[in-house]
């Protein structure tokens, strides 16, 4: 049961443990309806990142089964299906940055996984 | 305008490349070939390992299907008979009928049969075609000794030929030694020496007067000197005649011995004449060797262009391996030159013989012959094409390293004009502007200059050339994996094997930067799997696999899987036929037979992987692995079970080869087949490793692959009992798996192994670097930790929580949707699925 918190306009919710996470690999969330990439990179400062799960450009919904890593300075999640990369942070791919997946805000709050959804 | 029309009479090596010269000159020509042999051009210079197992289709040079996409017209079988100059045609034996506008004759020669009384009889034969090696291979059957009369470069090919036949094999040579145009009489007597070591009997200094029928053998052979030698079988491989009779009938000028004389430009004496290769005379020779018959195409056709070659003679150096002996002779080998210094090694116990010729002022190297150690060759070659200085001793250029010996010329040292590829004539100044083109690796280099593409005896010299010019311009090549390691595959394995390293982690914090990428992690966790063989799906493993790898099945467009339980050997019972067909029926997959002999169900959605599972594994299937750069199918024919031709049970090594390496991660995928006859219906030669059933045991091939660029396995080993096979395949795929770069098929990895072939069966078969138990060892740790990933992965509970689409939800992926398609399943296209989202909405 997901319960929502109302903050302005926009609201956390809940969407799973943090015992339901891969560590550094993602999983998938129905996330009011849409589905949304979680990964979980343990070791960092913000570990849990969520993007759009569509990959625009392969137009299939698998960017959760990606691999992660890091390009330079920024952390990426490679599409399984053409290996673009795609900004953990912001959703930008960087071959082809006319694409750009949204990305959630994400927080733990108890063990609970939070993502941030406009209403 | 209208083209030129130009007839080639003869398709033998030389005919061909003129074709090819011809037709990538781009100049505008309408080529007719016409080949007195029923076959295309094949490759004569290694016609003995038509006895080793090397079919004509092998050997062969092009196709006919070549030659019509080129747009050559040509005709094989019916040779030649006339010239008719007046009218400018030719007539063939069938009456046929060729007009041209310019003639080039590439007629060859002929094998030169001493007028002995009784050599004509029944049981001698020639050495020079593809159906002289039929006619051999057939009369050995009955043939117990076979002779080779001549002991010069044709005829130890010859005797090569024979001992593979497995016949007493015989020498006869009228000359004091053995290959006394190319070698000094040292040189011959070591030659001869190693050749007998080998069980070829050598006779030099003998006349055969007579060949008359023998008591116990067929033959009789009587000598000049009284003694004489029984045989079943006589090849006379005496030296060559150039095949010249057309143009002597058409009045064209000849040589005094034969031969159709030619000026600088390949020109006989009709100018719209040419003549190439073995029939032509040259400053008053005959060049029987396939370099200057390649050099002469390219002058005759470049008559044709602008830009017109000359022929100026060419250097007869040559580097080969007769009978497995490294041969080579540069320049003046007999130290014929006035006033020349020798330098001689010899080493009796190594069976090893170097000899120097070099200028009075010791500065120029004249000459030389080596035997049983040809890895100075290319070395001396240089020295003496390009007149470099020697260094002051010239004999530490011979000495071995402990006596004070040299390393052989840098390849800085070499002048622009350096022949490099001697069969391809590539030049050092051709690899410069290949690698400031852009080109930069050895293999784009070798793709763009064709060097090392003919007998590749130059790869070594290539490498270091490439590399030094690489190094020059500060170009190093960077053999860094990714930003993360900046290592290569082959150090990383090392560096994981020799420190124990259990995980990617682990091997980041010592040895990288960063987090990793997609292409490290699963170079790594590919590595860790061959060295540990761990279940792949632990936790600290489970974020380093490609998803095909995370969920054992392999993606497709739409995010769905396909899933491939593993037919070993496509043998298959109809009970488990069934099941396939039920389990695809309740899941709504669309099957499809592969090539590698197995089932794909294609369309799972990523929930219902262990459900299909289950109901497989529990009627007896396991994973096929055809998620993973691992082992994929050993393909077999149906065998001696069942074929008449079958000569062993090709199904059963099958299942056996494919049961030991299933699960074996690997650089890339690998396959594999098994033929039960040399028909080989299984396509063995086009896999990693492919089995060819012989007589008495097994072919091993090695490093072909179909696809992309498709390449044939090369002959590994021969007649194999079952236990070398799996021994040498053993080390053979752990070798690759150590060595290889990431995603590089043992077909690429081969060709930019330095030593290539040759040193891959030092270490597989020679085991020269006393690796070979190692290897073994690693591959049977494997083996003997095998275990089938989807029902390790079905019987844990924890990890089938990964098979869920939504972390929060049992809901499946609305947005796959299927249409139906010849009564199957099929991903719906963008158009289809938002009009059927619409109506479901």
């Amino acid at each position: 049961m997901s319960v929502v918190k109302i903050l302005k306009n926009e609201c956390w919710e809940d969407v799973c443990t943090l015992a339901d996470l891969v560590p550094n690999s993602g999983i998938c969330a129905l996330v009011s309806g849409q589905q949304v990439a979680i990964f979980y990179l343990p070791q960092e400062e913000t570990s849990v990142y969520a993007l759009h799960n569509r990959d625009p450009i392969g137009q299939a919904d698998v960017i959760s089964r990606g691999i992660l890593g890091s390009i330079g300075d920024e952390l990426v999640v490679a599409s399984p299906l053409y290996k673009q990369h795609f900004k953990l942070s912001s959703g930008v791919c960087l071959e082809q940055p006319e694409h750009t997946l949204q990305s959630y805000k994400t927080r733990v709050i108890d063990s609970c996984v939070q993502v941030l959804v406009s209403s | 305008m209208n083209e030129q029309k130009i007839v080639v009479v003869g398709n033998g090596m030389v005919g061909h490349h003129y074709v090819e010269t011809l037709a990538k000159s781009g100049v505008s020509a309408n080529i007719c070939v016409i080949g007195g042999e029923p076959r295309p051009a094949y490759d004569r210079v290694h016609l003995s390992e038509y006895f080793a197992g090397r079919k004509p289709e092998e050997l062969a040079l092009t196709t006919r299907e070549h030659y019509q996409e080129i747009g050559v017209d040509a005709h094989f079988g019916d040779p030649v008979a006339k010239i008719d100059r007046k009218a400018k045609a030719v007539i063939t034996d069938g009456g046929r009928r060729f007009k041209y506008d310019k003639l080039v004759l590439a007629t060859g020669s002929y094998p030169f049969v001493p007028p002995i009384p009784g050599s004509d009889s029944k049981g001698c034969l020639t050495y020079r075609t593809i159906d002289d090696l039929g006619m051999i291979k057939a009369q050995a059957k009955k043939a117990k000794v076979g002779v080779v009369v001549g002991g010069g470069l044709l005829g130890l090919e010859a005797a090569n030929a024979l001992k593979l036949l497995g016949m007493e094999t015989h020498v006869v040579e009228f000359a004091p030694g053995l290959m006394g145009v190319q070698l000094d009489d040292g040189g011959s007597t070591m030659l001869r020496r190693k050749i007998e070591a080998l069980g070829v009997r050598v006779h030099t200094g003998k006349a055969t007067q007579n060949i008359k029928a023998g008591t116990d053998t067929r033959l009789l052979m009587e000598f000049a000197d009284g003694e004489s030698l029984a045989t079943d079988m006589i090849v006379f491989s005496a030296g060559i005649r150039p095949s010249d009779q057309i143009a002597r009938d058409a009045g064209l000028e000849l040589g005094g011995r034969g031969g159709i004389v030619v000026d600088y430009h390949c020109r006989t004496s009709d100018s719209d004449i040419f003549a190439i290769g073995e029939c032509a005379l040259f400053g008053g020779m005959i060049y029987g060797l396939v370099a200057p018959g390649y050099r002469m195409a390219e002058a005759a056709a470049s008559q044709l262009s602008e830009d017109k070659l000359a022929f100026q003679g060419s250097d007869m150096s040559t580097k080969l391996k007769l009978l497995g002996v490294d041969v080579g002779s540069i320049g003046d080998a007999h130290g014929k030159t006035e006033k020349a210094i020798n330098f001689v090694f010899s080493d009796e116990r190594d069976e090893v013989y170097k000899r120097l010729v070099v200028t009075a002022d010791g500065k120029n190297l004249l000459g030389a012959v080596l035997i049983g150690d040809c890895s100075d060759y290319d070395s001396l070659l240089q020295y003496y094409l390009n007149e470099i200085e020697l260094p002051a001793s010239p004999e530490n250029l011979i000495l071995p390293e402990s006596a004070g010996g040299i390393p052989a010329l840098g390849a800085a040292a070499l002048p622009a004009t350096a022949t490099i590829c001697s069969c391809l004539n590539v030049s050092k100044g051709a690899i410069i502007e290949a690698i400031e083109g852009g080109c930069c690796s050895l293999g784009e280099v070798k793709t763009s200059t064709a060097a090392a593409s003919g007998c590749g005896g130059c790869a070594a010299l290539l490498k270091n050339v490439v590399e030094d010019e690489m190094a020059s311009r500060g170009l190093e090549v960077d053999t860094s994996i990714c930003e993360h390691f900046s290592y290569t595959r082959q150090e990383l394995f090392h560096m994981i094997k020799v420190e124990a390293i259990k995980s990617f982690a682990e091997l980041l914090e010592k040895h990288g930067k960063g987090h990793g990428c997609d292409i490290c992690k699963p170079a790594v966790a590919s590595i860790l799997a061959s060295l540990w063989n761990d279940y792949i799906l632990e936790e600290k493993h489970v974020g380093l696999q490609d998803t095909n790898d995370t969920f054992l099945a392999n993606m497709q467009k739409n995010g769905t899987y396909s899933v491939v339980p593993r037919i070993a050997g496509g043998e298959i019972t109809p009970d488990k036929l069934i099941v396939l067909g039920e389990v695809a029926k309740k899941y709504q997959l669309y099957t499809k037979i592969t090539g590698g002999q197995r089932i794909d169900l294609f369309g799972a959605r990523l929930e219902q992987l262990p459900d299909i599972w289950g109901e497989l594994i529990s009627a007896g299937f396991e994973t096929g692995h055809a998620y993973g750069k691992s082992l994929r199918t050993v393909k077999s024919c149906v065998g001696s079970t069942w074929c008449r031709y079958g000569q062993q049970d090709s199904v059963a090594m099958a299942l056996y080869v494919e049961n030991r390496y299933k699960g074996l991660r690997s650089p890339h995928k690998l396959k594999s087949a098994v033929s039960g006859c040399t028909r080989e219906c299984a396509e063995a030669q086009s896999k990693d490793f492919g089995i060819i059933a012989t007589e008495t045991g097994w072919n091993l091939y090695v490093c072909g692959n179909g696809g992309m660029r498709p390449r044939h396995a090369d002959l590994f080993a021969t007649d194999l009992d079952d236990e070398t096979l799996i021994k040498y395949i053993d080390r053979f795929l752990m070798f690759y798996i150590r060595t290889a770069d990431r995603l590089q098929r043992t077909s690429v990895w081969l060709d930019n192994l330095e030593g290539g072939m040759d040193y891959l069966k030092e270490v597989v078969i020679q085991d020269k670097l006393q690796i070979a138990r190692e290897l073994e060892q690693q591959m049977n740790d494997v083996v003997g930790t095998y275990q089938c990933e989807w029902r390790t992965t079905i019987e844990d509970a924890d990890k089938l929580k990964r098979f869920r689409t939504f972390v929060n939800s049992g809901e499946s992926d609305s947005n796959i949707v299927f249409v139906q398609e010849r009564g199957q399943p099929r991903p719906a296209s963008e158009s289809e699925t938002i009009e059927i989202l619409a109506k479901t909405a």
